[in-house]
């Protein structure tokens, strides 16, 4: 069912882009997708690992900070059987397409091919399992609560943190280096309205997603959250019911700010609940995962305009408010809303997200932003002027997604 | 700014760890993550700044 998740995502982004770059947006999300897994498993599950693996640890205080995995690279020595490791491995080779796919949304219409892969495999070898390994492989956020009695520990059942925050933070870093599509801000900074070419595949992906998700959380909740088998259904229902009251939050918001619901804010607000609902749904009560939903729905329909319009993030996706927002926003659930919090101390486990969020913020951003940047710097990543005004079908693959349709003349409309 | 802002923001993580491993109250742990925090804000402001600025004078 995971695959789902990354089917979605890929509709979501094409449908939200532009006409012209529309088989571009699906080629990227295929390519991405290959170099996420090959990268993955040359070389980033040696660095994420699993509990118990092999490791290097320092200590400070005599207590130990599990820092790094040090597993053999290819996936050497692994039986690739139904142990718990190798189902680790493959919903893994799953996520790290997930994450991967997140970034593509914001450097729609400008992101070129080639540098799309290269930094997807910086993303799939480095960013991604490192956090990974601090959070599901034994290592040092994992260990919070043993090792400081913080909480129980970072918790994130299903990549929350690992597979959205870190994606929709690369999300960040991308649209920063790359700078808004021409046309997108007058002179005077003001916003234009870019609207996505096809908002049928933009909500046939939600549902794909929702599929997708009911996957990756469950599995997530089995293999990384400790949760019993049973609670499967605990976890289908508060990532249906976080997803339902985020759209309709999402649909009631612009409603009211816009006099109609808006198609495309009300399916990033299903895929912010979904995203939101990730970390702690194994151990919500169903009215907890309606409330974490509605936030959740409420924050995209702003964050949205607040990046577009005052901060001139140019994000024709929409994915840093969905998967990097509405992933903080899942974290902290877990702590106020959750048993994880209501069993291990409230404030506990609040200080432990905290920590975890900190990290993210303190150490992903940095990171993901540096080697982008660096990256930038020996390998052009934005596709040239003449290349944006022709569209990135034309310009990377030199045919269109839609040859049959003619061409609207507001495509090229000048700001 | 821009190299300021990340700045700020290893530097908040920095407070955030040093307060888990160093402090031993639950209170002065939390009090220090949220200044820690609180440093990593500034510095994505920072940052968002920066490239506000650097926007309009391509605009």
């Amino acid at each position: 069912m995971v695959p789902m998740a990354c089917v979605g995502l890929a509709l979501v982004n094409t449908g939200l882009g532009r006409a012209r770059s529309a088989a571009h947006a699906m080629l990227s999300s295929l390519c991405v997708c290959s170099v996420a897994a090959i990268v993955y498993v040359i070389i980033g599950f040696s660095f994420q690992g699993t509990p118990g693996g092999q490791a290097h640890v320092f200590a400070i205080g005599g207590k130990t900070w599990n820092w790094i995995a040090a597993e053999p690279f290819f996936l050497r020595g692994l039986r690739l059987d139904f142990s718990p490791v190798s189902l680790i491995v493959l919903l893994q080779i799953f996520s790290v397409g997930l994450a991967s796919l997140i970034p593509l949304s914001s450097g729609a219409d400008r992101w070129r091919l080639g540098a799309t892969c290269v930094s997807t495999a910086l993303l799939a070898g480095l960013t991604y399992p490192l956090f990974a390994h601090w959070v599901w492989g034994g290592g040092w956020l994992a260990q919070l609560g043993a090792n400081y009695g913080v909480g129980s520990g970072f918790v994130d059942g299903g990549g929350c943190s690992t597979i959205q925050v870190v994606g929709g933070l690369t999300a960040l870093s991308i649209t920063w280096i790359l700078g808004p599509r021409p046309g997108k801000y007058t002179p005077e900074g003001t916003s234009a309205a870019i609207p996505g070419h096809n908002v049928v595949l933009v909500l046939l992906g939600c549902f794909f997603a929702w599929i997708g998700w009911l996957g990756l959380n469950s599995s997530g909740a089995i293999l990384f959250g400790g949760a019993e088998p049973s609670r499967v259904i605990l976890v289908a229902v508060n990532t249906t019911l976080s997803a339902a009251a985020s759209a309709l939050m999402a649909a009631a918001v612009t409603r009211i700010r816009f006099g109609g619901p808006d198609a495309s804010l009300v399916a990033n607000g299903w895929l912010a609940g979904l995203v939101a609902s990730c970390a702690g749904a194994a151990f919500l009560k169903p009215a907890a995962g309606i409330l974490v939903g509605a936030v959740a729905g409420a924050l995209v329909a702003f964050a949205i305009d607040l990046l577009e319009s005052r901060l001139g993030v140019d994000d024709p996706g929409g994915a840093i408010s969905v998967h990097a927002i509405g992933g903080l926003w899942g974290l902290c659930a877990v702590a106020s809303l959750s048993e994880v919090g209501a069993q291990s101390g409230s404030r506990g486990q609040w200080l432990a997200q905290l920590v975890g969020m900190a990290t993210l913020l303190g150490f992903v951003l940095p990171l993901t932003y540096g080697l982008n940047w660096l990256l930038n710097r020996v390998y052009r990543q934005r596709v040239d002027v003449e290349g944006e005004w022709r569209g990135m079908d034309l310009q990377e693959l030199g045919a269109g997604a839609y040859p049959e349709f003619v061409v609207h003349s507001d495509d090229f409309i000048q700001g | 700014m821009k190299l300021a802002g990340l700045l700020l923001l290893v530097a908040g993580w920095g407070i955030v760890m040093s307060a888990v491993a160093l402090l031993p109250s639950l209170m002065g742990r939390a009090g220090f993550a949220l200044a820690g925090v609180a440093v990593e804000l500034l510095g994505l402001a920072l940052i968002v700044n920066s490239h506000l600025v650097l926007s309009a004078g391509k605009g």
